[in-house]
């Protein structure tokens, strides 16, 4: 699980245009970005990472979240700026499951974004709130929650925040039909 | 109450009461709401017009949870959806002691149209004119931010001219954005007569626009790889000559309000935000700016060349609502001064090409197309199967008038997005609302909203 280059594809046709840049695995990470504050943070939790597109992509254990958030901001990525998923349906198994959590992370001293990714299963889904560590969390988890159905447990108040209450589903899942009624 | 003679003969002894009666307390309970005025205390039925407004205000942060919001003094006031100063469709439920607001929580979602699902759905390029409608007022901006994460995927290289187009065609959408901005602001404080000044200059930009792209709004211009089509001739100077007259309209603005006593005292020292509630709230855009915070991607973190201009960021400690209304107006100055720069380059890039060099990517040229196979061959394949994009994920990043708006674009190798999802400021930016309305007065609260600049069509999604 943990060097496999997870570009988390659904399509196992890899990379066809993966630029000489691009470097995948957590060792290859570890070694490329030996000096960099975020990835020296996470050292311990990381299970997978990738610099794809110049961006750096983390992931980490979904039990692991809030720790994750805890140390990045302590390592001066301030700003939170995003808290969205994607869901790899019908792929869910534990090595690869369906849905992954991505946290858009940004540092203003740095200028330099980060993603962290989680990815948990799809059966009865859920995380943990990073609403303790970033309040503006609160927002983009309901929507996660209301869109996707992932809980998230310590959150002050998870309830559907773009679709009414008696909704029934949940809409960016891919099982969820984009036309007519379910 | 009007009677039916016939009807009411044989309906008159029993069926009243129990007919009656409970239609009546769900008349109450219906007026309630569509007035604004929704009482705690009584329980809208179920299945009426708007979910509980009890519920919604326990949800908010400051709301003491458990407690009773009834029983002392404090009143749950319903604001919206369809109220004049909530700028489209935002339905705010305050809870008010007196006048002095408790709590506050946002209720939003009425213009939930699924764009994202939308997307997973559509090729490539037919998701453009989609994002035109997501933040209404800036559609240039969001065309950008989704055509520079696609191009990040694809690895596409736009050449500079576009590049410098694209950054004249986002700093005029920011005037426009802004002036509809100070237009409403100024009008939900009192001040009519802005409104009308600002929408005669924006009157001009959307003809600028209508020139450019064939469209005043939703002009889907800026495209993967490059812009729709080479912008007409003398587009420019006229561009030149609003850019030459806009300073003087500015400082017109400026003569109606900056002396204003209503303007002053509504604005100054209202809706408090701190640097680090901002951060904490994810606060971006003219509104941290103006909390002090020195943050702006088109100069930290530049995309589309902006690297090239030369501007300053207007950044103010005042941390109210004043403050964002200096920092806006002296943004409109700023935005001036890099089209004049945007122009000037233009002219020595006219060599160039508006787009990529990528026959398999970007519609041929039609005379090509008509005169050449291989241009009709790729023609036909785009616009029937669309184009492949190499799996993996990308974030685009950029400053639009309300704040930091990224398009987060993941493919799978297919030629339909797998998933799209775009972070408005907006979304965020209400996120601080409570914070900045907590503990002042009802009238407060419609100057804070008019402050962060929200478009509900970029919160809802």
């Amino acid at each position: 699980m943990a060097d496999h280059p997870s570009s988390s594809s659904t399509s196992s046709s890899a990379n066809p245009t993966a630029e000489p840049s691009a470097i995948f695995g957590k060792q290859a990470i570890l070694e490329a970005f030996a000096g960099h504050p975020a990835v020296h943070t996470l050292e311990q939790l990381l299970i997978d990472a990738k610099w794809d597109r110049q961006e750096l992509t983390l992931s980490v254990a979904p039990q692991t979240i809030l720790d994750a958030v805890r140390a990045i901001k302590a390592a001066g990525y301030n700003f939170l700026e995003d808290v969205t998923a994607v869901d790899w349906y019908p792929t869910d198994t534990p090595s690869a499951p369906r849905f992954q959590i991505s946290y858009s992370i940004l540092s203003h001293s740095r200028k330099e974004r980060i993603r962290i990714v989680a990815r948990v299963m799809g059966d009865n889904p859920h995380m943990d709130s990073i609403t303790s560590v970033w309040p503006s969390a609160n927002f983009y988890e309901r929507e996660v929650f209301d869109l996707f159905g992932i809980h998230f447990a310590g959150h002050p108040h998870l309830t559907r925040i773009m679709l009414p209450d008696n909704w029934n589903g949940h809409p960016l899942r891919k099982d969820y039909p984009v036309e007519g009624y379910r | 109450m009007s009677y039916n003679p016939v009807l009411d003969r044989e309906t008159q002894e029993d069926d009243r009461p129990t007919s009656f009666v409970p239609s009546e307390v769900g008349m109450q309970d219906a007026t309630g709401d569509t007035t604004g005025a929704t009482l705690a205390g009584i329980r809208p039925a179920e299945g009426i017009l708007v979910p509980d407004a009890e519920d919604i205000v326990q949800g908010s942060a400051s709301h003491q949870h458990g407690s009773d919001p009834v029983v002392s003094q404090t009143m749950v006031l319903n604001m919206g959806p369809q109220h004049p100063s909530t700028h489209g469709v935002l339905r705010l439920v305050l809870e008010v002691d007196g006048e002095t607001v408790v709590s506050l929580a946002p209720d939003i979602g009425y213009l939930h149209t699924g764009i994202e699902k939308t997307c997973e759905a559509k090729f490539y390029n037919q998701v453009t004119p989609l994002t035109d409608r997501i933040d209404y007022l800036c559609p240039m901006t969001n065309n950008t931010a989704y055509a520079l994460a696609v191009e990040k995927l694809l690895g596409l290289e736009v050449p500079e001219r576009a590049q410098v187009l694209r950054v004249l065609l986002n700093e005029l959408t920011r005037i426009q954005s802004h002036l509809v901005w100070l237009g409403t602001h100024a009008m939900d404080i009192g001040a009519l007569t802005v409104f009308l000044y600002c929408f005669r200059e924006r009157e001009d930009l959307l003809r600028i626009f209508e020139a450019i792209s064939g469209q005043r709004m939703m002009g889907s211009y800026i495209r993967i790889g490059g812009v729709a089509l080479e912008p007409p001739a003398g587009i420019y100077d006229r561009i030149r000559s609003f850019l030459n007259d806009f300073p003087e309209h500015i400082s017109e603005y400026e003569g109606l309000l900056n002396a204003n006593p209503i303007w002053i005292g509504r604005l100054k020292d209202v809706g408090h935000l701190s640097a680090e509630d901002a951060i904490a709230l994810g606060v971006t855009g003219p509104s941290l700016r103006a909390s002090g915070v020195d943050f702006d991607l088109r100069r930290d973190m530049p995309y589309s060349s902006y690297e090239r201009f030369k501007f300053n960021i207007p950044v103010s400690n005042g941390c109210d609502v004043w403050a964002r209304y200096l920092v806006r107006m002296q943004e409109m100055r700023e935005s001036t001064l890099i089209c004049h720069q945007a122009l000037d380059l233009l002219a020595t890039l006219h060599h160039q090409p508006l787009h990529a060099d990528a026959p398999k990517i970007l519609l041929p040229d039609r005379e090509k197309m008509k005169t050449q196979m291989e241009s009709l061959i790729h023609h036909f394949k785009i616009v029937t199967e669309g184009f492949q994009v190499p799996a993996g994920e990308a974030t685009s990043s950029v400053e639009a008038p309300h704040g930091m708006m990224n398009y987060y674009v993941v493919s799978d190798g297919t030629s339909k997005p797998y998933r799209v999802h775009m972070r408005n400021a907006d979304f965020a930016n209400l996120q601080a609302l409570e914070t900045m309305c907590k503990g002042r007065l009802i009238a407060d609260v419609v100057a804070v909203i008019g402050s962060i600049d929200i478009v509900l069509g970029a919160i809802d999604r």
